[in-house]
């Protein structure tokens, strides 16, 4: 059996994920999340905040959250089936920065947490300001033409 | 005369298994063989500092509970071979740092364990040594954090994923003390089939198993009944299936005397463990906690232990290597 079939065969022997359940529970976690940021982003409005002040503290709220739930140690276990439900929503950025940062305090506060709090979410960031950087020059470009 | 035969050493002199000794932690307590273990840790940081202090911490008290056992004293030990699957092997230069004892680190990720009574027998046999320790151990959170992610990350695991047993085996190595003796070991080549997924590691190392078993019953010359029991190392569901199967075309149909470490030491349905446990202590935990102590009961006389272990590092894995495998049997039978 060469590489390439040894692969193949592998693979037949590998129960594949239960897509079903793991989709319905996404879809369910995630959902009841959002629906989490609406209800937060109504309530500060009724309190009479201005609009884009609401969204800043839906964020913030959001963000405060996930990153208590992390600490308790209760966040990956509704991760654990709700799989991107909690991952995609800005909860889970949360959870991908206080995660390592409370990991890797035996290091120490600057070699530990300061330099792997990021270790996860560094990617996402580097990537996601250069792709908004990219956005905005091709915004710009077609502006002026 | 050569005392090697093929792949296979024949130990002609017969070094024994004195003891053995075995600490475990709170979920491998729950799991089928819990009651088994000399020692159970509830508490996953040992009341250490750290993750890796407590994996050295362990460590230290299984060869403890062992040198208890034997009533040997450090300066009756000629050697201690050990190693565990932390970077540099920290786990175990810590953890053995006050027993003074001769002491050679080893690396072979999950075939540690085997590697290490390989050679032990090999040093006792050639009359290089009397009294040999071989230890290993791995601790779930300490593994988690160097291989995978944080441990409060929420992240989904594949069914094919294998969790990282907290324990540690330790076993002594006698040259004419102890009713069990290691009659022959086949050290394993390093086998790579292109597997780069490591969250089916059962996968990349079954056919270094494979090819260590068949080279070991040809070797011998024996059938698949000569053994009561044939178990590898921490191959879990998915690997071990992928052996059984391969051996069986290969003409070895050892049916129920073959399983797998890291399929036995938790339930797999209950535990939540996906494909079931990995990990040095995983195979040196099973031997030393559940084999021995059958084989020390009566029920098990010939028993043939595989440890499996997946060659690869958080470097490798992301620079887009395969998985290699590497796979040691060790033959102990009753004299």
């Amino acid at each position: 059996m060469n590489n390439h079939e040894y692969k193949k065969y592998a693979q037949q022997k590998v129960s594949p994920s239960p897509m079903g359940k793991n989709l319905f529970f996404a879809f369910l976690i995630g959902g009841l999340i959002c629906t989490l940021g609406q209800a937060l982003l109504d309530l500060f409005s009724f309190w009479g905040f201005e609009k884009k002040i609401c969204f800043t503290l839906t964020s913030i709220t959001l963000v405060f959250l996930s990153a208590l739930a992390t600490g308790i140690g209760k966040y990956d276990d509704l991760a654990k089936y709700a799989g991107a439900g909690t991952l995609v929503p800005i909860t889970g950025f949360a959870n991908a920065v206080v995660s390592p940062a409370i990991e890797f305090k035996d290091e120490g506060f600057v070699m530990g947490v300061g330099a792997n709090m990021f270790k996860i979410a560094g990617p996402v960031i580097a990537y996601g300001v250069s792709a908004s950087i990219v956005g905005g020059i091709i915004t710009y470009v077609i502006s002026i033409l | 005369m050569s005392k090697k035969k093929g792949s296979t050493v024949f130990l002609e002199n017969k070094p024994r298994i004195l003891e053995t000794a075995s600490i475990a932690g709170q979920k491998e307590s729950e799991g089928p063989l819990g009651c088994y273990f000399d020692c159970v840790i509830t508490d996953g940081r040992f009341n250490e500092k750290s993750w890796e202090k407590a994996e050295s911490k362990m460590q230290r008290q299984a060869v403890g509970i062992l040198l208890e056992k034997t009533k040997k004293a450090n300066s009756d030990i000629d050697f201690i071979f050990g190693g565990d699957l932390l970077n540099q092997c920290v786990g175990t230069s810590f953890g053995l740092l006050d027993y003074s004892i001769p002491f050679f680190g080893l690396y072979g990720a999950c075939s540690t364990f085997c590697e290490g009574l390989c050679l032990s027998a090999m040093a006792v046999d050639g009359g290089f040594a009397h009294n040999v320790i071989a230890v290993t151990s791995s601790h779930f959170c300490s593994s988690e954090r160097q291989f995978r992610f944080p441990l409060e990350y929420g992240g989904q695991r594949t069914p094919s994923a294998q969790w990282t047993v907290t324990a540690s085996g330790a076993a002594m190595v006698c040259a004419d003390e102890g009713n069990f003796a290691i009659t022959a070991i086949t050290p394993g080549k390093i086998v790579d089939k292109g597997i780069k997924d490591a969250n089916n590691m059962g996968a990349a190392m079954a056919p270094a198993a494979v090819d260590t078993l068949i080279k070991h019953f040809t070797d011998r010359q024996i059938d698949e009944n000569y053994y009561d029991l044939v178990i590898t190392g921490d191959l879990g569901v998915v690997g071990s299936s992928i052996v059984s199967e391969q051996l069986e075309n290969a003409g070895l149909v050892l049916g129920n005397r073959y399983t797998d470490c890291g399929k036995e030491i938790f339930d797999i349905e209950k535990q939540d463990v996906h494909a079931g446990g990995s990990g040095c202590g995983c195979c040196a935990s099973v031997f030393s906690g559940y084999i021995f102590k059958k084989m020390q009961e009566g029920n098990l006389n010939k028993v043939l232990v595989c440890a499996t272990g997946a060659l690869m590092s958080t470097t490798s894995t992301f620079q887009g290597d395969s998985i290699p495998g590497v796979a040691h049997a060790v033959a102990v039978e009753r004299i």
